[in-house]
């Protein structure tokens, strides 16, 4: 993973905060946008060493493109999710049967298991407990299987195919 | 009454739906690892579609699209935060020592802890 220059960092943190200020605002007048710029410049200016490691190369259009193909999928899955939250509570019998599973990944970018582990902790019947270099420990609410392999199979596969174009 | 005021009540009435559903799990779950599993995803869904469903509904009755724009970077910032807090959450209450139910069938990660002790 080779660090973007601080030029490209520094833009890619002034589009994001752009963004949000149009969201905010929700106004096109150039008095608007001009005074947006120019608040998005200072504070760009203050957090893009923070922000990101990799600078514009994260707009690729093959990511965006992703990005937006997982939006769809990841709500649809949080509905599955809570539909079957929702059984379980309602169910007289409370079917449950908890335990903790420990599942391996192959992102290795630092951002991509941030979203990995949200991801997992908003669907069907998994919290994310710990992460340990590539192995996440998970707070499965119906096990399926004890072993590393099947519970990865479960549970991280899904979602692997799409952040690792996303953030790899 | 246009369709999108319908879309944001259908939707508002969604979220409180699974708001009940998040706070009859708190009660009903048997320890504090289940409870954390339906409060994190009920309530996560319940806010976005609660939130989403009033900027609608807003835009629907007449209001500016500010309405909407505002709600989706709210319901974007509950998206990304909501998760984070579960998991430090959970993860403190595995470390202050609270068990599991009895019911659980699996803790791999109290043999992943023993085996760092056995190493150091």
């Amino acid at each position: 993973m080779t660090e973007a220059s601080r030029l490209s960092r520094y833009l890619y943190t002034l589009i994001i905060v752009f963004i949000i200020w149009l969201f905010l605002t929700a106004s096109l007048d150039p008095q608007e946008l001009a005074m947006g710029l120019i608040f998005s410049a200072i504070v760009a200016a203050f957090t893009y060493e923070i922000f990101t490691t990799r600078g514009l190369s994260n707009l690729h259009p093959r990511r965006v493109a992703y990005a937006i193909a997982y939006v769809p999928y990841f709500l649809w899955a949080m509905i599955k999710a809570n539909l079957d939250v929702a059984y379980r509570v309602l169910h007289p019998k409370r079917p449950i049967n908890p335990g903790i599973v420990e599942c391996k990944t192959t992102l290795r970018n630092e951002v991509g298991k941030l979203a990995l582990a949200n991801s997992i902790t908003l669907t069907p019947g998994t919290i994310t407990l710990d992460i340990d270099g590539d192995r996440y420990f998970i707070h499965w609410i119906d096990v399926k299987d004890k072993s590393v392999e099947g519970a990865s199979e479960h549970i991280t596969r899904p979602f692997e195919k799409f952040l690792k174009v996303i953030f790899e | 009454m246009s369709v999108l005021t319908g879309i944001g009540e259908f939707l508002v009435l969604f979220g409180t739906v699974f708001y009940f559903i998040s706070t009859l799990g708190l009660i009903r779950m048997p320890d504090v690892y289940n409870r954390m599993q339906t409060a994190t995803k009920s309530v996560t869904l319940g806010s976005l579609s609660t939130i989403i469903g009033v900027g609608l509904w807003a835009v629907g009755e007449g209001f500016s699209i500010a309405w909407l724009t505002k709600t989706i970077v709210i319901a974007v910032f509950l998206l990304l935060t909501n998760p984070i807090s579960a998991h430090a959450l959970i993860r403190g209450a595995y470390k202050s020592g609270i068990p599991l139910w009895e019911g659980s069938v699996v803790d791999k990660y109290k043999e992943h802890l023993e085996g760092k002790e056995g190493e150091e």
